[in-house]
């Protein structure tokens, strides 16, 4: 079987692959303590035998016995302790390191202050108990630990590892469903089912081809063609006028995927901390129109922060402000006193000048005001002026969370210094919102307060939601079933081959 | 002729040094972040930038930093991506999809560009003539990637069918790249067309020619063995010279036909900012197109024994 | 020189070999006795040629468009109505429209000013930096000549493509807004840093030949100064070839910069050229091939006429053809 890659950006270590390319490959190579369902992203234990916790601080954790890694030794509870310890060690540079920032101890092994030098290789918080258990003790209570830890940098190591890192890259050994078999760069990864395999989410075939196109455009010839058994997105070409529907017919695949988009108006630009202007913006935006038409139905409007789908998510916590008002849009403008132009900033590679093109034009027939896209060449760019506090206009400012939990859409982009808090919004009472729904214990109650939190954020609509991408896959006629995922992935364990 | 290689090897030394240092400084010496974008939607941690800083020599002055990697070139090493992918590896498996391209784009302008221009030299201002002289403008005219993707359009399974557009990511058979090997090679095919013509027209009132029309030899036999051989010294330097710039990969039909070759390789490479990429696989292309074009000085020579080198 | 014809990199090689043979053309006419009868002979041949009069016709169109765009449509560019969202070519549109709902034709017409521009600066950028250079080396001693050639030979080394893309994504510097103005800018400098060697190399071989000229040598023998003699008796003998190769060079660059847009690194909005609509068109082709044919139809017509009449231009300079 083979399904669609792009050439992984960083080596095959887990605590070093955070995009999409690495991820196809970890995912299958390893298995971390919990797995997630596809349709909601409810948590199962998968190496976990149990995960307990009293105060959301301090959690033990109990692993299942007899699980191998793919040279035949056991998954012990050291393997976890030391893959995290050194996925967080500065010296080790691994990209996901951030990961483990909520876990004791952290700051020593990768201090925050630039140069400064590591004072531990190991984090105080993680503490091997026995073979088959260890103890998690957290900075402080964050009740989604439990969700974060199947993210992939909390997949466990190898002795091998450990023994011999430089060989261990070329040749990778997991205890996933899949084992490593060969690598061409920027061609095909190849691997092979683990026959000592004991999760429930064992795979149904013998080989898997993770194949590197450079675009999807012929990657999805080739799964019309049946070349390619899987993709779990379409190109654009092929989302217009439903075309994927002619060529696929019941084999499109459908999803919620955990990302929103909305367009970020930064309050470090002149004139823009300013909420009549907000609004009228937001109403400005024709959603219905543009996902229908520039966005080829891929895209669904959004009502609020949080996409459906998530656990905690309401409806219509944006309110009036999101839905499409012409005069209602000018009269907030006339009050915001805003002159001057308008501009929206993104990479405009990749399809996202369009639909932000278009929204431009929206606001400019709205409002009445001059709207102009601006684009960078690449999003290598594009995040440099973000980073840098550059903007000099509204941008493109997608979210696609990490694991699913409504804190993952509140926490990065809208609490005082978050890690993507690229608009630098700052509301004391939302922080003390989310503060206290990150140390509730209960999981439900956490949710009620993260709501909370987003109600009273919407008020001053420190970003403008737009819309959320529909996850739309497809698997070619050589094979019986495959599932996509909320994290826009084919769940392995439910592909069936024809015959 | 021993000295004039001599010499013009020892001519290019400075010529690629002066080319590799612009590339190597024009993609490292950026007022750009390399890191900014390579981790997602968050910066990169310290940690990380530190470990790249050190591995690529970024702290130092660039002409050190140049000095270190050409060091490592010459010893055969271009070096690992950010992701710790050797560039000689990526080369290894793009160059030779390049290559086989390359062949194909120029069997194909040689043998339509030769013929249309052979038939047109013969018979002047005839219909075909002119025919060839519009439509090889026309070609000249045509931007690369119009003309790759209205034949993909049109030619593909979405139009006629009469191509498999999808060509596979390593080692693709002849079949698959023959229209891209078609689209890369339309333009010199033009200008093949047109040398030949003219070079055929002028060679054809040649005294050679004349003498050998006179002694009555077959007109056959004339314009295969005396007219051809000669005519055909220009087209086949100029054919040469192409080789050398068509083995630089082609990025503008590698993209339209999402051929992974060299050209794919830089594009990204620059598009990422896999920077020891770029500067590798430059390196090794302007050593490839220098040499070619001492070949094809040297083929000259020994093709038109007019020429002497001293 | 990726993809010869691509960039222009490979028209612009076979207009200077194609001009090559030009540097003789005023050395066989001076045997004659009579130097200004080559213009005007090649002036009588040209106006009785049809392509050369359809080609001027076609450049005349092209300039009034981009001079005065809204003598052939009302339409503002800039208009978008998501209602016609890809709409086919109509009467009320006779191009269609394109994803934004622009109207196609109004774009294209307007497209027309960017796209000639950088056709126009980058040409007149090559021609003069290679000319200077040129002369200079042709006329100057033997090892100020083979310093400048090598130099030369570095930035002919940098496949054109290539160099374009490296320095463009180089110096976009992504914190900044640029303006029209310098987008264009930047197109057009790199255009020209990696094409002059070609003009360079013409411009040399012409003053080679020329410098042997008896009527050089008296010159020098009277003791003229090189400046004179440069620009009295060298320059006016080798424009015909640097002439030739700037009109088939202009062709060529507009069909770069198309090639550069479409690469997504050349022009690119607020901009509007016949280069940023086709690579626009990039993911709609296949449901919309309007949004590429029109602009790139007139891509092509533009630059075949550049190269038609460059073509008509040599053959009436060419002695030999007659």
């Amino acid at each position: 079987m083979s399904i669609y890659g792009t050439e992984p950006k960083a080596n095959l270590l887990p605590a070093n692959t955070t995009e999409a390319g690495g991820s196809k490959a970890v995912e299958a190579l390893y298995t971390r303590l919990v797995g997630f369902k596809a349709e909601d992203g409810s948590t199962y234990n998968l190496a976990a035998e149990s995960i307990t916790t009293s105060d959301a601080k301090v959690y033990t954790i109990k692993l299942k016995q007899g699980w191998k890694f793919h040279d035949g030794t056991d998954v012990k509870a050291k393997n976890f302790v030391d893959a995290w310890n050194y996925g967080a060690y500065a010296p080790n540079a691994q990209q996901g390191s951030p990961f483990f920032a909520q876990i004791q101890g952290y700051d020593d092994v990768s201090p925050a202050t630039e140069g400064a030098a590591p004072t531990a290789e190991k984090m105080s918080g993680l503490e091997v108990v026995g073979d088959y258990e260890f103890k998690v003790t957290l900075k402080g209570p964050f009740s989604v630990f439990t969700s974060q830890i199947g993210y992939l940098p909390f997949s466990p190591l190898p002795d091998a590892f450990f023994a011999d890192p430089k060989a261990f890259e070329a040749k990778p050994i997991g205890n996933g469903p899949m084992k490593f078999v060969s690598r061409t760069p920027n061609a095909l990864i190849k691997l092979e089912r683990f026959a000592d395999y004991q999760g429930e989410d064992k795979v149904h075939f013998k080989t898997l081809d993770i194949k590197i196109y450079s675009s999807q455009e012929t990657a999805y010839q080739d799964l019309v063609g049946g070349k390619l058994d899987f993709m779990e997105a379409l190109p654009p070409s092929a989302k217009i006028g439903d075309k994927h529907k002619s060529d696929l017919g019941d084999r499109v695949l459908n999803a919620n995927l955990l990302g929103i988009s909305t367009i970020g108006v930064p309050y470090y630009v002149p004139g823009f901390d300013n909420l009549d202007l907000r609004k009228a913006i937001a109403l400005a935006i024709n959603r219905d129109q543009i996902t229908k038409t520039v966005l080829a139905n891929s895209y669904a409007p959004v009502d609020g922060w949080v996409p459906p789908g998530i656990d905690g998510y309401e409806p219509n916590v944006c309110g009036d402000f999101c839905k499409y008002d012409k005069e209602k849009a000018k009269e907030y403008f006339t009050k915001s006193g805003f002159t001057g132009k308008l501009t929206i900033q993104s990479n405009a590679d990749g399809g996202r000048k369009e639909p932000l093109e278009a929204a431009c034009n929206s606001i400019k027939d709205a409002l009445g005001v001059d709207c102009e896209f601006v684009g960078a060449t690449n999003f290598g760019a594009f995040r440099q002026i973000v980073d840098g506090q550059q903007l000099t206009g509204m941008s493109r400012s997608d979210w696609s969370a990490d694991y699913p939990s409504i804190e993952n859409f509140l926490n990065p982009m809208y609490k005082t210094g978050g890690s993507s808090n690229d608009t630098t919004y700052s509301n004391p009472a939302v922080d003390a919102l989310l503060a206290k729904a990150d140390g509730t214990a209960d999981k439900n109650e956490a949710i009620k307060v993260y709501q909370e939190a987003h109600r009273l954020m919407a008020k001053d609509l420190p970003s403008i939601p737009v819309w959320t991408e529909k996850g739309i896959g497809g698997y070619s006629k050589n094979l019986s079933a495959a599932k996509l995922t909320f994290k826009r992935d084919g769940e392995l364990a439910a592909f069936r081959v024809k015959g | 002729m021993g000295r004039y290689v001599l010499r013009r090897l020892l001519q290019l030394i400075p010529v690629f040094i002066g080319t590799t240092f612009i590339i190597y400084a024009l993609v490292w010496a950026i007022p750009q972040d390399p890191f900014a974008g390579k981790c997602g939607q968050r910066p990169c941690p310290e940690s990380y930038i530190a470990a790249m800083s050190e591995k690529f020599n970024f702290d130092d002055p660039l002409p050190l930093q140049y000095l270190k990697y050409m060091g490592n070139v010459v010893t055969g090493d271009f070096g690992d991506t950010f992701s710790g992918i050797s560039v000689g590896e990526q080369i290894a498996t793009a160059y030779p999809t390049t290559v086989k391209l390359a062949i194909i784009a120029l069997l194909i302008e040689a043998l339509i560009g030769i013929t249309a221009g052979v038939l047109t030299g013969l018979r002047k201002q005839g219909f075909l003539d002119n025919l060839v002289l519009v439509s090889t403008l026309f070609l000249i005219s045509l931007p690369v990637f119009v003309t790759g993707f209205v034949l993909r359009l049109y030619l593909g399974p979405q139009g006629l069918d009469l191509f498999d557009v999808g060509v596979d990511s390593t080692d693709p058979t002849f079949a698959q790249l023959i229209l891209p090997g078609f689209v890369l090679g339309s333009t010199s095919m033009a200008y093949v067309a047109r040398l030949t013509r003219s070079s055929i027209a002028e060679n054809r009132h040649a005294d050679y020619v004349r003498t050998a029309i006179a002694k009555g030899q077959p007109t056959r036999r004339v314009v295969g063995v005396h007219l051809l051989r000669n005519s055909l010294i220009p087209v086949i330097t100029f054919l040469g010279t192409d080789l050398g710039s068509l083995m630089g990969g082609a990025i503008v039909t590698e993209g339209v036909f999402n051929i992974n070759g060299i050209g794919g390789l830089i594009f990204r490479g620059i598009q990422e900012k896999e920077g020891i990429t770029v500067t590798g696989v430059v390196t090794m292309l302007v050593l490839v197109y220098l040499l070619m074009s001492l070949v094809v000085d040297l083929l000259y020579a020994v093709l038109d024994p007019r020429i002497r080198y001293e | 020189m990726s993809d010869p014809g691509a960039s222009g990199a490979g028209l612009e090689k076979a207009a200077a070999s194609a001009v090559g043979d030009l540097s003789h053309v005023d050395d066989s006419s001076q045997r004659q006795g009579k130097p200004r009868s080559l213009w005007s002979d090649a002036w009588g041949e040209l106006r009785r040629k049809p392509t050369f009069i359809i080609s001027l016709v076609i450049i005349f169109i092209v300039v009034v468009m981009a001079a005065f765009p809204s003598l052939f449509t009302s339409v503002d560019p800039r208009a978008a109505n998501l209602d016609n969202y890809l709409k086919t070519p109509s009467a009320d549109a006779w191009f269609g429209y394109d994803v934004q709902g622009y109207d196609v034709y109004a774009r294209a017409v307007y497209g027309a000013r960017a796209s000639l521009l950088v056709g126009l600066f980058s040409t007149l950028l090559t021609v003069l930096i290679g000319s200077v250079v040129g002369i200079f080396a042709g006329y100057a001693k033997s090892w100020v000549d083979s310093l400048l050639s090598r130099f030369g030979d570095i930035f002919a080394g940098v496949p054109f493509v290539l160099g374009a893309i490296v320095i463009l994504t180089t110096f976009n510097s992504p914190t900044e807004n640029p303006s029209a103005v310098r987008i264009i800018t930047q197109v057009v400098l790199s255009i020209a840093v990696l094409s002059w060697p070609v003009s360079m190399r013409i411009m040399r071989s012409a003053t080679l030949v020329a410098k042997q000229q008896d009527y050089v040598k008296a010159a020098r023998g009277l003791g003229a100064s090189p400046l004179r003699i440069v620009f009295r008796h060298l320059l006016p003998n080798t424009v015909a070839p640097v002439l030739v190769y700037a009109t088939i060079a202009l062709g060529a660059f507009i069909g770069a910069e198309a090639t550069l847009a479409f690469l997504g690194i050349g022009l690119r909005p607020p901009v509007v050229s016949w280069g940023v609509m086709i690579s626009e068109s990039r993911d709609y082709f296949q449901a919309a091939p309007h949004m590429l044919l029109f602009p790139a139809g007139f891509v092509t017509i533009t630059v075949l006429a550049f190269v038609i009449l460059g073509d008509a231009v040599r053959d009436a300079l060419d002695p030999k053809s007659r």
